[in-house]
């Protein structure tokens, strides 16, 4: 076993997902066969080899600071689930 | 200082800069504005919105990194520190974590207690900013994005304070230092500089660090000064009670005094930092480096030591002077129209100073410019006028903004220096006040500074009072 | 009408000649939407009265003689590109009810050049997955075989093209998803290098693999789609700077004295004789047509489903954290604070596959596992990589399968994402190397199924494929079978 519920009920805090515990199995087994398999990479000598996070080879890809316009509010809160006095709401955060 | 125990101080401050527009969009960074007007795809973290790197942040930070003896990394990162909060709207703060910009940097402090002192720079990284999150009675909370992405950079010192003292002193150095750099507002009611301390206590002479807490909303210098002491008692009585202290963030409530465990947020933090995709890696090159090193503005401690050595305050003045950029460069300014620096740090911390204090103005809104203000110290200068004359030519300008010449002729301030002139009103003088002459030729010379005193007073202010001086002795 | 009957430059001349108004030819493509698409599910919004209105001005322009290239001609895109007030929902749950306020730089481009956007394609939800099973708005069928897919995850594009709904859309392929589905449907589908197409306004799954391509019925108008949304963006930081050659202009330049290489990794024991039959008939085509063929390897091949995986669901983790129910989409809160908010809503917001991806990509950035899950992936990708930039030294393009069976049946695969992941084996590479790829029809299986025939080129080499792609499909009538509906 690569991962087991304990592991994957961790993963979902953090991904805030939450599963059945029928599905946390389903889960787990579905995750255990993936990792599994990704395993194989460790096939690979891979020592000195850069990692690479571009497809393109590039760098400094940069804006002047320079002032566009904004989308306005209208447009900003236009899908918000729940609004008001041009605020965003959400739930209170409980510590 | 403690008999027991040894304090340790890191300091990570957030220093808000200045630029136009946010770090990875167009929009404004301006204070103040309409909730959630600032805002536009990229920073409201909208599906398909992608991030574009504002060249002056970086420019910026290698000012910041430059001006604190740090290494400019020759290529950095951006890395995606990965959580949940409403105020982040990406679910991601996009930061450096792996190749920061600047590494390896130093301050030097003094305090009284210790002297000089060479306190350490971990690193220098750029990153985003939050929204703002109000918290409502209603249960619930409100989220405005303005600030969402709003260029920070966050500096991070070695654990190398050992008390509060010195952290005050290397926050004010490094608050002075990127205020003097024009990166940062220095505001730090606004938030536009905002520090956090991790704060450990170990007994004198072990060598491992304790087990720190860090002290978060601090947002001003008299605060976090109170949040550590605060902290170290605290650390004190736990240990003195047989207890652990325990690694955690806590956040100061100024009125109260105190700081209050946020454990609860503490759930599991795995930040899961990875290289940001979207956004390429960042190389400065040396000519790039050479270049900004050449538009730096001379700092405060460069302009102290060159105004004590080379130009010759005395150190108060030159501490004042050179504390405030645009102070400093009033002054100096001043000193290329008139080169007498000490009458004119006389001047820019007597009159200067004094009427803007009045009139609650900050320099950058003094109505006598420098130029106009050593119009007037050339015309005391060249004996045009007295240094009690000047006063009120300086007071004049400020009102009209006209030149000491243009006030001296239109007043009719001009210094009289004919002596035959001068020569009537000594004489009237004289013939007015025997009993005094008679007390001068008697040995009483004390008196030559009524009799001066009268022969101003008689041109109203305007003779010379040197010639008037001279005639006087020759008279009497 | 059916839109395989005309090709963009045929309708353009018949736009441009008057023979045909745009009103006209967009009411005949919403009527053939609304008659086919109960069958296929291809579309998951059809804004007619916006295309109407757009087919309208673009007559107008049609009259001044003011007609930029696509003016008046009806096209779709794939509901993953952001649409100015359109529903934007990426076949999820989670953005069902979302209005987009902007445009896409792609579907920017298509306006500018007068198309008329006709509607949002169905997908697999955040473009994941492998037979557009993975929908909110229910599975796509495939035209040859309604019990089957249409593969994935632009199974709307390319079944929309293939059942002559539409002329062309664009898609985006992160592992393969125009040129497997392109394949399954017997049109033509181009991945082009990374950077080579803004991803601004494309709801990312995998960042630094997501790339827009266009899905068409031939590989002219392929090669005319890609030159309209192709080009740097400074919205885009990961776009590239360099000049859009016009891909139209050298199309029937030929392959005689062309290299084209075989990798023997893409040539295995398992795969379909139908396949395998098809794509040796087109290594002959290209024989005859004046081209050399050599064998060589890519040794990393096998790696490549790992290595993609790690990496996209790593990404994809991260991409996808913005759906909190805070901004925009779907809430969920049964009131017990903002945490459980957050959990309801993307519980009840993301599908299986999402939230399985979700799930392997946290693991694989969590603390104590980076290093050997995400890092030892962006390593191997350098390697897959450099086979690439090795073998391209030795020939000009290569030739492989686009997929190692034909279409297969709908629910045949759901229940083991392994293998579903596993038949991503021929066209995951290119997107871990960033070059460019095409699929274009090469023939069919025996019970009717199209197969189609992967042309890899060098990076930026779109030019390159196109023209040998031109001349195969010059040679051959494969494209010109249609399905019937």
């Amino acid at each position: 076993m690569k991962i087991n519920q304990q592991d994957v009920e961790h993963v979902a805090r953090l991904a805030r997902l939450s599963l059945s515990p029928e599905d946390l199995k389903i889960m787990t087994g579905q995750m255990d066969a993936v990792l599994g398999y990704v395993d194989k990479l460790n096939e690979l000598d891979t020592d000195g080899i850069e990692p690479m996070a571009h497809a393109v080879p590039m760098t400094n890809a940069f804006r002047e600071d320079e002032i566009t316009e904004p989308i306005g509010v209208e447009r900003t809160l236009q899908n918000a689930p729940q609004q008001a006095d041009n605020y965003f709401k959400v739930p209170k955060i409980i510590e | 200082m403690n008999s027991r125990y040894e304090v340790v101080i890191g300091l990570e401050v957030h220093v808000q800069l200045t630029t136009r527009t946010k770090i990875f969009c167009g929009c404004s960074t301006e204070f103040g504005q309409g909730v959630n007007s600032q805002t536009c795809p990229v920073c409201l973290g909208l599906p398909g919105a992608l991030p574009v790197l504002n060249r002056q942040v970086v420019e910026d930070a290698i000012k910041a990194g430059l001006a604190t003896n740090c290494q400019i990394t020759p290529r950095s990162i951006f890395a995606r520190k990965n959580y949940f909060y409403p105020d982040l709207p990406k679910g991601y703060q996009i930061s450096q974590f792996e190749l920061p910009i600047c590494e390896h940097g130093w301050l030097d402090i003094e305090t009284e207690e210790l002297g000089g002192k060479r306190l350490g720079i971990t690193r220098i990284h750029m990153e985003e900013d939050a929204g703002k999150l109000l918290h409502n009675s209603d249960n619930s909370s409100s989220v405005d994005l303005n600030r969402a992405c709003t260029p920070l950079l966050e500096v991070v010192s070695e654990p190398d304070m050992r008390s509060s003292e010195e952290a005050i002193a290397y926050l004010k150095q490094l608050h002075q230092i990127v205020v003097y750099l024009g990166i940062c507002d220095g505001n730090l009611d606004e938030g536009s500089f905002r520090c956090d301390a991790n704060v450990s206590i170990r007994p004198w002479g072990q060598k491992e660090l304790g087990t720190r807490s860090e002290l978060k909303n601090l947002n001003s210098f008299r605060y976090i000064k109170q949040a550590i002491e605060y902290e170290v008692e605290r650390q004190i009585d736990v240990i003195d009670a047989g207890e652990k202290v325990v690694q955690e963030t806590r956040l100061f409530d100024p009125d109260a005094g105190v700081s209050r465990s946020m454990r609860g947020k503490e759930e599991a933090h795995d930040y899961r930092y990875f290289p940001d995709p979207d956004l390429l890696p960042v190389d400065v090159s040396a000519d790039w480096i050479e270049q900004v090193r050449k538009s730096l503005p001379e700092l405060s401690t460069a302009k102290l030591q060159r105004y004590q050595g080379e130009i010759g305050l005395p150190a108060y003045d030159a501490g004042v002077i050179s504390s405030d950029r645009p102070l400093a460069e009033y002054f100096e300014a001043v000193v290329k129209h008139y080169n007498n620096p000490k009458i004119c740090s006389n001047w820019v911390m007597g009159e200067v100073l004094g009427a803007l204090k009045d009139k609650k103005l900050e320099i950058s809104a003094c109505p006598v410019t420098p130029e106009l203000l050593a119009g007037v110290l050339i015309r005391i200068d060249d004996k045009t006028i007295s240094g009690k004359i000047a006063k009120t030519v300086f007071e004049k300008i400020w009102q009209t903004g006209n030149t000491a010449d243009q006030i001296i002729e239109e007043k009719g301030l001009k210094q009289v220096t004919d002596t035959g002139a001068i020569e009537a009103i000594v004489d009237e003088v004289i013939a007015a006040n025997p009993d005094q002459v008679a007390e001068y030729r008697g040995g009483k010379e004390k008196l030559m500074g009524f009799f001066v005193g009268q022969v101003m007073k008689a041109s109203k202010g305007k003779a010379n009072p040197g010639m008037a001086n001279q005639l006087l002795k020759k008279k009497l | 009408m059916k839109f395989h009957d005309l090709s963009i430059q045929e309708m353009r001349q018949k736009l441009l000649a008057g023979e045909l108004t745009s009103i006209e030819l967009t009411q005949q493509c919403l009527q053939r939407i609304k008659a086919t698409d109960s069958q296929l599910n291809a579309f998951i919004t059809v804004c007619e009265e916006e295309a109407l209105a757009a087919a309208a001005v673009a007559d107008q322009q049609l009259a001044t003689g003011s007609a930029p290239l696509l003016t008046g001609i009806p096209i779709a895109v794939k509901d993953i590109f952001n649409t100015l007030d359109v529903r934007t929902t990426c076949g999820s749950k989670i953005l069902d009810n979302y209005i987009s306020p902007y445009d896409a730089t792609a579907v920017a481009k298509l306006r500018e050049q007068g198309a008329v956007i006709v509607g949002k394609l169905n997908m697999d939800e955040f473009a994941m997955g492998s037979s557009s099973e993975n929908s909110a708005a229910g599975v796509v069928h495939n035209p040859w075989d309604l019990e089957r897919v249409p593969g994935g995850s632009s199974g709307g594009s390319a079944a929309a093209v293939a059942s002559g709904q539409v002329v062309a859309t664009l898609g985006t392929d992160t592992g393969g998803s125009v040129r497997q589905p392109a394949s399954h449907c017997g049109v033509v589908g181009l991945k082009p290098t990374y950077g080579r197409v803004s991803r601004y306004g494309v709801i990312a799954y995998a960042s630094s693999l997501d790339q827009v391509g266009p899905v068409a019925g031939n590989v002219a108008d392929c090669a005319l789609m890609l030159g309209v949304v192709a080009g740097y963006d400074p919205a885009d930081s990961t776009s590239v700077d360099c000049p859009v050659p016009d891909y139209l202009e050298n199309l029937n330049a030929g392959v005689a004295g062309k290299k084209i290489g075989l990798p023997k990794e893409y040539f295995i024991d398992g795969l379909d004789p139908d396949i395998k039959k098809a794509v040796d008939a087109a290594i002959e085509t290209y024989q005859q047509l004046g081209a050399e063929v050599v064998s060589v390897t890519l040794p990393h091949t096998d790696y490549s489903v790992a290595c993609y995986y790690l990496i996209a669901m790593a990404e994809a983790s991260s991409n996808l954290a913005r759906y909190d129910g805070v901004r925009f989409g779907l809430r969920q809160d049964s009131g017990d604070g903002l945490i459980g908010m957050y959990q309801q809503t993307r519980s009840a917001g993301f599908g299986d596959e999402v939230k399985r991806r979700i799930m392997l990509g946290t693991y694989a950035l969590s603390s104590g596992y980076y290093e050997a899950y995400y890092l030892k992936a962006q390593k191997v990708r350098t390697l897959i990589r450099q086979d690439f930039h090795d073998v391209f030294s030795q020939v000009d393009f290569l030739l492989t399968p686009v997929a190692p069976t034909p279409a297969f049946k709908i629910g045949e695969k759901v229940n083991d994402p392994l293998q579903m992941y596993l038949s991503d084996i021929f066209t995951i590479p290119t997107n871990l190397a960033g070059t460019c790829a095409m699929s274009l029809p090469c023939g069919f299986s025996k019970n009717e199924l199209p197969i189609g025939l992967q042309l890899i080129g060098k990076p930026f080499a779109e030019a390159e494929i196109l023209q040998a792609a031109y001349a195969f499909e010059q040679a051959t009538d494969w494209n010109k079978r249609v399905p019937e509906l």
